[in-house]
């Protein structure tokens, strides 16, 4: 790649289509997805419309920037830019989990034990739900989804820990390996990284079939089924996006874009990995364990 | 001093030419300039649909029994004027400020990631488009603007719609933010350090921390009301161990910071304004920093002042009630430090002095109300009453609308190049704050005597404050075009406007041409001693 | 614009000959007068605040402006002493004013030993209570002619309706100086139950239970509203708690309870 001291003055692209056409993809998946909740079956159609404009911004905006990065365009000043944006962009996604935690941790130290009648709600429970005692795992004092099965730690769940752990040492293996400009080496572990991210989704799925089918643990589980599946499924989700962000970045150390002092691509990648990583690990000890 | 005279250069030529022709300069511009332009426009638009909102409200208001609008319609313009008022007015109109001159203030060539800069604004456009639209299918929201559950569950086709509109207001927040924290951070002009900045930077750099922090958890709070209604979770319902209050807690967990964020942008206007008019530097710099700071600090652990009445436990409602007499201090600290700017000042009073000033005696009023109402046991009478729409107003209103209106006319002729029309300028002050007044004192009183929100009709013994107040209202409103006739005329043309456009006023913004040129700063100024630039020259 | 100004002196007017009701009530129970005088303690700590500090702006805005020729002081630019007089001021004051909130607070939520329970749940948009005790229970609806002119363009003026939008079919009845308390909850929305008289107001959650309590020390009629967004009607269902000597409230109980299923079946053929 060209050097990216080239350049001494701040690149300001003039005028980008990309954005734009971003804007109109989630035009089409917002409306389309409210229409669809809403019973018309016109409404996936025109999601699947916008998420197919969002893949083509995504290539087109990517595409521009990693020629733009390739030509030498960029100075050291755009690439703090990239790192402080993207740095801030992960805070922001921390933040998002956090409301999920919260609401697990609320249900599970204020709501439950009221309902049971303590604190200033013994009448909570003397006359709404007599009888029910606060414990956890729960779906409520109502039962709500019916007799299920806890997921617990062990099994699957533990196999996922170590399969994340490990990536997230592959993953910094291929960081320390870019630097010292070891090619074969981070191609080895980066793909090996995102082969273990996605047998960690899929194993994440067998789980899945397997509590709805088995262990009658679903979202309708109460507030266990709830806080389960809405974090779980979101840190897939991450953990999928992650995967997939690895997989380009590994394309691209394919065809020789990275230097040992300049591949921003792949560290934003790789922070994005360990904060899905961490999460992991809250949501093992939360949710599974304690 | 550098000068935004730009110098030629060969190996980005891009930079050397100007605005695009057309449509496409809208659509696909990456200068922060065009954006900021893009961002005021829409925010004037959304002040005026939402205000057209208030305004059937007050008309509905104006005498007791029901004169216009069925109840349900009433409870939907309520909701959407807030929503509008708040995430399409305010917020985009301060992010617009800040992308016009948080680059020309610290000296940058413009914001940090330009193409993202132009997906934040034009992502609102959609949001609001998908928002307003539910007025054509069957109802609009009308839960309020807080949401709360089981309430909102019952909306009807509307609900998808609002849910996926908040998501992408906040998308557009989160990105705005982003973009702001790092073109503070990442390219001040060498010289500008931190403690150089003006405090306009400086609290929008606080203000994007809290936009980073807490809309993500609305994003939340509303997926969670989104799977309640059709996938079945239990979040906020008590049979399956949730519980309504819990998305209470979540929803002001971003919802008091919020606050925050429409009124510290506003303090930092009123920063810049009131030095250049009182030809004196700002008195206690650094405390206002550090006012601020405390101020974003605090916000995050008084939430539940706005749930006093849900039933929490003692401890709690005395933590929160402690804490939120806490913030009167730091903003305190701030109303004393703008006061000690005027002192032994040589004032003169231009329109952006003139809102300012008001802004200074009414935010404080809404202040004191705001305070009031943190003292438990008198927000079990005010809370939810006319009182707490008095305060909100006060400090939303007059606070931060008319921040923004004074950052208007202060940079209005850096941006046109023109000078407005100042008489028309000081009718449109004076109307406005006689109107306001008007329109949201008698509030206090119909509050304190009983009379609660959300409802569009009422006991008659609040008929005559009512009146008043919609009256005020409309008043404010028509008062309100004066100020496009102002605007327009001073785009179209009028008295060319110097560089430093006012009696030598402190900043870098004031060292370029005015109108600014497309570009400013290709050569980053090398900023010395903040004394070469402002009126601190040869002190 | 004329019209405006015309308009506006008609409201002027109407203010003149308007019964001034522009304060919090004091109310009729012990901690009804302290949360009043809590709250004017804090309305004139505000107003002493007010007027010291746009005092000083407003001798600012007279004697510090150019046109009467000050010249700027420009080298006041900070003072320590100064920041630290008025960050500990407002501390002191704040305190000051924390202390007796405290207090009062702590009073308000002291539920225990009361002489009458009554449960009422809340719907949309109406109040059921439900005395535990005496196995009272009935609904209580916005009286039938506040309902027949609330309607839109109903052409009845509300002036004409006695108590418009503050009366209802059943109130609640209660002894006079005893110590009441009402468990809240709903069975659909959020609702609240409000008495300013009484200093009361608490939500009412579907799932949950609230306690409030009040001892009203005069005989009299006592209006309050439904204080939490509720849906269409929300400024339709109000409470009304009629304060009656202890010896007519136990005639009312007994009555009630004779018909009380009577009474029960005529509330749910209306609802
Ligand atoms: C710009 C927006 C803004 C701002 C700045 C504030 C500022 C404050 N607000 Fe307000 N507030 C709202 C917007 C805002 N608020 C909104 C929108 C709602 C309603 C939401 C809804 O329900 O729809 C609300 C509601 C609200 C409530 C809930 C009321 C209820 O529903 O029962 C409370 C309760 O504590 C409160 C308190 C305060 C306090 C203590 C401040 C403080 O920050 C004020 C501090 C300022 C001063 C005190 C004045 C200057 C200070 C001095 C001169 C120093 C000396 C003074 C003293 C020592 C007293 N606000
Ligand atoms: C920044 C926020 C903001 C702003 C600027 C305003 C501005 C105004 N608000 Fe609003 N308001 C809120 C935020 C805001 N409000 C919030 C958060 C609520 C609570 C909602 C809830 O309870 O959920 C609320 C609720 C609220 C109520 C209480 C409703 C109720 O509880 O039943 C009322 C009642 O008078 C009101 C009035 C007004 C008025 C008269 C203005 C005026 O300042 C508006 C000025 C008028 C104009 C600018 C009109 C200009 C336009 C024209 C003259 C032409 C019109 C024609 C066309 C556009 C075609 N507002
Ligand atoms: Cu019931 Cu409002
Ligand atoms: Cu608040």
């Amino acid at each position: 790649m060209a050097d990216a001291h080239a350049q001494d003055k701040y690149y300001v692209p003039h005028g980008s289509k990309w954005p734009f056409v971003g804007t109109v993809a989630f035009l089409f998946m917002m409306g389309g997805v409210s229409a669809w909740l809403n019973g018309s079956d016109l409404g996936q159609w025109f999601m699947l419309v916008g998420v197919a404009i969002m893949v083509y911004m995504l290539f087109g905006w990517f595409g521009t920037v990693i020629d733009e990065s390739e030509n030498g365009i960029y100075n050291n000043q755009v690439d703090r830019s990239f790192r402080t944006g993207m740095s801030w962009f992960i805070f922001s996604e921390v933040m998002f989990f956090a409301a999920f935690f919260g609401a697990l941790f609320y249900a599970r130290s204020f709501v439950l034990p009221w309902l049971d009648g303590q604190g200033n709600n013994f009448f909570t429970n003397l006359l709404l739900w007599t009888g029910f005692e606060s414990e956890w795992p729960s779906n409520g004092p109502a039962g709500v989804g019916g007799d299920y099965e806890v997921m617990g730690p062990l099994g699957l769940p533990l196999i996922n820990t170590i399969i994340l752990l490990t990536s997230s040492v592959t993953v910094t293996i291929a960081h320390h390996a870019i630097a010292e400009g070891k090619r074969a080496i981070v191609l080895a572990f980066l793909g090996l990284t995102v082969l273990l991210g996605f047998i960690f989704v899929f194993l994440q799925a067998e789980e899945y079939i397997h509590a709805y089918t088995e262990m009658n643990l679903t979202l309708e589980t109460g507030i266990y089924g709830s806080t389960f599946f809405m974090l779980t499924g979101f840190h897939g989700m991450h953990v999928t996006l992650g995967a997939i962000i690895l997989l380009v970045v590994w394309i691209r150390v394919l065809r020789g874009h990275f230097t040992p002092t300049s591949h921003f691509a792949f560290e934003a990648g790789a922070w994005y990995w360990h904060f899905v990583d961490v999460v992991w690990l809250g949501l093992y000890i939360f949710v599974y364990w304690l | 001093m550098t000068s935004a005279t730009h110098t030629a250069d060969h190996h980005d030529e891009h930079h050397d030419h100007g605005p695009a022709k057309g449509l496409s300069r809208w659509l696909f511009t990456t200068n922060h300039k065009d954006i900021g332009t893009l961002y005021l426009l829409f925010s004037l638009t959304m002040f005026f649909v939402g205000g057209a909102m208030a305004l059937v409200i007050r008309a509905e208001l104006g005498m007791p029994g029901l004169q216009f609008v069925h109840p349900d319609f009433y409870n939907q313009m309520v909701t959407m004027h807030a929503l509008i008022m708040i995430f399409g007015a305010v917020m985009p109109a301060f992010v617009g400020l800040a992308n016009w001159m948080v680059p020309l203030m610290v000296g940058a060539c413009d914001m940090a990631l330009p193409r993202m800069n132009n997906w934040s604004f034009w992502i609102l456009p959609v949001a609001f488009g998908l928002l307003l639209s539910t007025f054509f299918l069957g109802g609009a929201p009308a839960g309020g603007w807080t949401m709360y559950p089981p309430l909102v569950l019952q909306t009807g086709d509307a609900f998808p719609l609002l849910i996926f509109s908040v998501h992408l207001m906040g998308i557009s927040s989160i990105m705005g933010a982003i973009n702001i924290i790092v073109t503070i951070m990442n390219m001040r002009a060498p010289g500008m350090t931190l403690l150089k900045m003006p405090l306009f930077v400086w609290t929008w750099l606080i203000t994007a921390y809290l936009l980073i922090a807490v809309m993500p958890v609305l994003a939340g709070a509303v997926t969670m009301l989104l799977t309640d209604q059709f996938f079945g979770t239990s979040f906020f319902r008590a049979a399956g161990g949730g519980d309504p209050v819990m998305f209470q807690h979540i929803f002001w967990f971003f919802g008091h910071p919020e606050v925050y964020i429409m009124i510290l942008p506003a303090f930092g206007i009123v920063s810049e304004i009131i030095p250049t008019f009182s030809r004196k530097p700002l008195f206690g710099y650094d405390s206002m920093v550090y006012a601020t700071a405390s101020i974003a600090f605090l916000s995050f652990i008084v939430w539940a002042h706005h749930m006093f009445t849900v039933g929490m436990p003692l401890t709690g409602q005395l933590f929160f009630m402690f804490s939120t007499m806490l913030i009167a201090v730091p903003t305190g600290v701030k109303v004393f430090n703008w006061t000690a700017t005027m002192w032994k000042g040589a004032m003169t009073f231009e329109t952006p002095m003139l809102f300012a000033l008001a802004f200074l005696f009414l935010f404080t009023i809404g202040g004191f109300s705001g305070l009031m109402l943190a003292i438990v046991p008198a927000d079990f009478q005010y809370h939810d009453s006319y009182f707490v729409v008095a305060h909100f107003h006060y400090v939303l209103v007059p606070g931060a609308i008319f921040a923004i209106i004074a950052g208007a006319y202060y940079w209005l002729p850096k941006w046109t190049g023109h000078m407005y029309n100042e008489t028309l300028g000081k009718w449109h002050f004076w109307l406005t704050t006689i109107f306001v007044n008007l329109t949201f004192f008698p509030m206090h009183f119909v509050g304190l005597a009983g009379m609660q929100r959300r409802v569009p009709d009422y006991p008659v013994v609040f008929a005559d404050f009512n009146f008043i107040a919609t009256v005020g209202a409309f008043g404010f409103g028509l008062s309100q075009l004066l100020f496009i006739v102002v605007v327009v005329q001073c785009i179209r043309g009028g008295k060319k406007a110097t560089a430093e456009v006012w009696d030598n006023p402190h900043g870098l913004e004031w060292t370029v041409p005015s109108p600014a040129p497309y570009h400013t700063f290709d050569e980053p100024p090398e900023v010395g001693d903040l004394a070469e630039i402002g009126p601190l020259k040869g002190t | 614009m004329k019209r405006l100004i015309a308009l506006f002196l008609t409201g002027v007017a109407g203010v003149a000959h308007a019964d001034w009701d522009v304060n919090m009530p004091v109310g009729v129970t012990e901690i009804s007068k302290e949360v009043y005088d809590l709250h004017m303690l804090i309305f004139w700590v505000c107003v002493v605040i007010a007027v010291v500090v746009f005092g000083a702006m407003i001798y600012a805005l007279i004697n510090h402006r150019k046109s009467v020729g000050a010249v700027p002081a420009k080298d006041m630019v900070h003072s320590t002493r100064a920041e630290i007089v008025w960050t500990i001021i407002p501390v002191v004051i704040l305190v000051a004013m924390a202390v007796p909130a405290a207090e009062t607070l702590v009073k308000m939520e002291d539920t225990r030993n009361p002489d009458v329970t009554i449960k009422a749940t809340a719907y949309q948009w109406k109040w059921h209570y439900e005395y535990l005790d005496q196995e009272i229970d009935f609904y209580s609806n916005l009286d039938a002619d506040s309902n027949a002119a609330r309607q839109l363009g109903s052409g009845i003026d509300p002036e004409s309706v006695p108590h418009y939008l503050l009366n209802v079919d059943n109130p609640v009845v209660v002894p006079v100086g005893a110590k009441i308390r009402v468990l809240l909850t709903s069975n659909d929305v959020l609702h609240a139950w409000w008495i300013p008289e009484f200093a009361v107001k608490k939500d009412a959650i579907p799932g949950f239970i609230n306690e409030i309590w009040f001892r009203a020390e005069e005989v009299g009629t006592f209006r309050g509203v439904c204080a939490e967004l509720c849906g269409q009607d929300h400024g339709f269902m109000p409470i009304v708690v009629e304060v009656r000597p202890a010896e007519e409230f136990a005639t009312w109980v007994a009555a009630n309870q004779a018909e009380g299923d009577e009474q029960q079946r005529l509330a749910d053929a209306v609802n």
